[in-house]
């Protein structure tokens, strides 16, 4: 069985995010980037796959930031081959232009698996995976947090999370793009010098993309939420805030 | 009793982690004379005692021993290895060798630590904040703190500050006072703010060998770039790393804790300990102060110069003192001990202090105040005592707090 994992590198919140002074886009030196979560939980769902079924992982990453670190960290916990999207943009591109490139990458090549994050923070309502799956024509499930074969190779039971706590079995027939909420596990720890072994014989291949087509949605304004009618904003130390917050809840007689 | 001077440098240079084989021979020195299983607070939850699990590596029972809870129940009291007469590193050597070969293994560990492993690498502190909030603390110090790469001269005493106290609550607020008792002194120093990184005790205590490589490696290439006559510093079980560790891998300083750098100014100090604090006081003894680097005396020093302090001991003390709970990488096993340990060694500790008829718990890391307060309510003795590190106590008789 063969299995893709396909990811991106998103601004690390830790680090801050800044808009940059055309107030359109974010300022791109004040980001650092960092694997999206997700992609790091279908990572390991790819693994423990691979550790129950025979299987081979290949992960695919845009180049947005530094990744080559990660890549290596994928071969550390598991995967066979890394590969390296070079797309020449310098921003993380729209999820469609992401789709598009994902799908040119996979073209010709065949898996029966495509396992990708199921949203990411500048994807938050998730659409990637089934546009994805649109421009290859191939099913799709989303927020899956399971993923078992069932008869070889040709169908997957996978498990898909519903709100009110429910979830159910699926099966899709194969090949088909998963969209991975959450692995069976977190995603496994590994340890610096492992990791730094692999990266001495680490083999990153590189793929070129075609420039891709100009985005049609553009960014009119960027900005951090205002303060609107009806909002309280509190300040203070960590004291000051907690008493006004109970003068409020009080006040509105919320608690007594 | 005198007070430590600048400790000499190191000579020696030695195996970091002996790995289990090459520590082999070293362990058939073992007697089995069981002194550490019988020290080891830890020893009743753990499936195998240190002296059991020795005997048990010996015979090659090596899985046995990194599946139980052994490797991750002890908290790197460190009361074997100073007792064990045949002077084996049971917790400076055996323990973070069976940690590493669980990592190894690649089995799953504790998330918790998982976690804090994993922030440390990438922003080098375990609490996962960007390492340029460092300094923010010090905005809000009330006395300058300078910052050695906007500083550009050489100082007199660079002060590590380390993660717990650059970014806790209680420990920022700790930070601000220790600025201030220097700055009353007039000392000469910086920190190095956003540059500074976890200087990796808990890491390589931990077993994350790699981990606390690379962070050794980056921070000896900072302390590279600045002059300073001496370090001083916050956290107890960093300065046991600096001290003891860092020479076998190129970094040599001159480091002190904080308490020992006060204690040598105490005539300078003295005059400036105006309000009488009228308190009975008990000090715990933390390992890495303790039993580690051997500053019994000088935090007792600061203690009875402050007007009005009445010092008392507990039971257990000095060489003796009872471990906290959260040496090495316990600290962020709370959880995984919790459920399989019945009296958490901080509420001993606490029930302790609360023995001695001292109101006041004084401590000299910056771990203690949270887990010793937490202790105090568990315990129920919320209205008997309370938990002060000794920087508070002195700010406090210098009317500066
Ligand atoms: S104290 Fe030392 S010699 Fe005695 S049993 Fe323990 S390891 Fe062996
Ligand atoms: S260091 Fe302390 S907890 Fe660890 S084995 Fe030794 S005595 Fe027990």
């Amino acid at each position: 069985m063969n299995i893709a994992v396909l990811t991106k590198q998103v601004p690390d919140l830790v680090e801050g995010v800044e808009i940059d002074s055309t107030g359109k886009a974010v300022d791109p030196d004040s980001i650092r980037y960092i694997l999206s979560e997700s992609d790091d939980h279908a990572l390991e769902e790819a693994v423990l796959l691979k550790e129950r079924t025979p299987a081979r992982v290949e992960m695919f990453s845009l180049d947005t930031g530094e990744v080559r670190d990660t890549l290596c960290m994928a071969l550390a916990k598991g995967a066979d081959r890394v590969v390296l999207i070079r797309t020449g943009l310098e921003t993380l591109p729209s999820n469609h232009t992401v789709a598009k490139i994902f799908a040119s990458v996979l073209q010709g090549l065949s898996f029966d698996l495509i396992l990708t994050g199921v949203r990411a923070i500048d994807d938050l309502d998730g659409s990637l995976g089934g546009l994805l799956a649109g421009y290859l024509n191939l099913p799709y499930v989303g927020l899956v947090r399971k993923v078992e074969m069932a008869d070889g190779t040709s169908m997957a039971i996978v498990q898909k999370e519903y709100p009110g706590g429910y979830a159910a079995e699926l099966e899709v027939k194969l090949p088909a793009v998963l969209g991975i909420q959450a692995a069976e596990q977190p995603p496994r720890y590994v340890p610096v010098s492992r990791l730094r072994q692999v990266m001495k014989t680490a083999k990153v291949e590189e793929k070129e993309t075609t420039a891709p087509e100009p985005e049609t949605v553009a960014v009119e304004r960027m900005f951090k939420p205002e303060e609107g009618m009806g909002a309280t904003m509190f300040s203070g130390t960590p004291e000051e805030i907690a008493s006004q917050i109970v003068g409020l809840f009080s006040e509105r007689r919320l608690v007594r | 009793m005198g007070v430590a001077q600048v400790p000499p440098l190191p000579e020696t240079p030695g195996p970091l982690f002996p790995e289990l084989a090459s520590a082999e021979e070293k362990f058939r020195q073992c007697i089995q004379c069981g002194v550490c299983s019988g020290s080891c607070p830890m020893g009743e939850a753990m499936d195998f005692a240190p002296r059991r699990a020795v005997k048990m590596l010996l015979e090659g029972r090596f899985n046995e021993v990194v599946e139980s809870n052994t490797p991750w129940l002890c908290v790197s009291c460190h009361t074997c290895a100073v007792r064990c007469p045949s002077q084996l590193q049971i917790s400076d050597g055996l323990f973070p060798a069976l940690r590493a070969a669980v990592m190894a293994e690649g089995k799953a560990i504790d998330q918790d630590l998982q976690k804090a492993l994993q922030n440390t690498y990438l922003y080098g502190n375990p609490m996962g904040i960007s390492p340029k909030k460092r300094a923010e603390w010090a905005k809000t110090a009330g006395v300058p703190v300078p910052i050695m790469s906007q500083l550009r001269r050489p100082v007199d005493v660079l002060w590590i500050v380390e993660c717990n106290p650059s970014f806790e609550p209680r420990g920022q607020e700790i930070s601000k006072l220790l600025a201030r008792i220097l700055n009353a002194l007039g000392v000469d120093f910086a920190i190095l703010g956003p540059e500074e990184r976890c200087l990796g005790d808990c890491e390589w205590l931990a077993g994350e060998r790699g981990l606390f490589e690379m962070l050794i490696e980056r921070n000896i290439e900072i302390l590279s770039k600045y002059k300073f006559r001496e370090i001083i510093m916050t956290d107890p079980h960093s300065y046991r790393t600096l001290l003891k560790i860092y020479p076998f891998l190129g970094g040599r300083y001159h480091v002190q804790p904080v308490v020992a750098f006060l204690a040598q100014r105490l005539d300078q100090l003295k005059p400036l300990l105006k309000k009488k604090l009228n308190a009975t006081i008990t000090y715990h003894d933390s390992c890495c102060l303790g039993r580690k680097t051997s500053h019994y005396e000088e935090p007792r020093m600061l203690l009875r110069a402050i007007p009005g302090v009445k010092l008392v001991e507990m039971v257990q003390n000095r060489e003796s003192s009872l471990c906290c709970g959260g040496g090495a990488s316990t600290i962020y096993l709370d959880r995984y001990i919790q459920e399989r340990v019945k009296d958490r060694l901080a509420d001993r500790r606490v029930m302790q202090a609360a023995a001695t008829g001292a109101e006041t718990l004084a401590v000299a890391c910056p771990f203690e105040p949270a887990r010793f307060e937490d202790a105090v309510k568990v315990t129920g003795n919320e209205q008997k005592l309370i938990v002060r590190d000794i920087i508070e106590l002195l700010a406090e008789s210098m009317e500066i707090a």
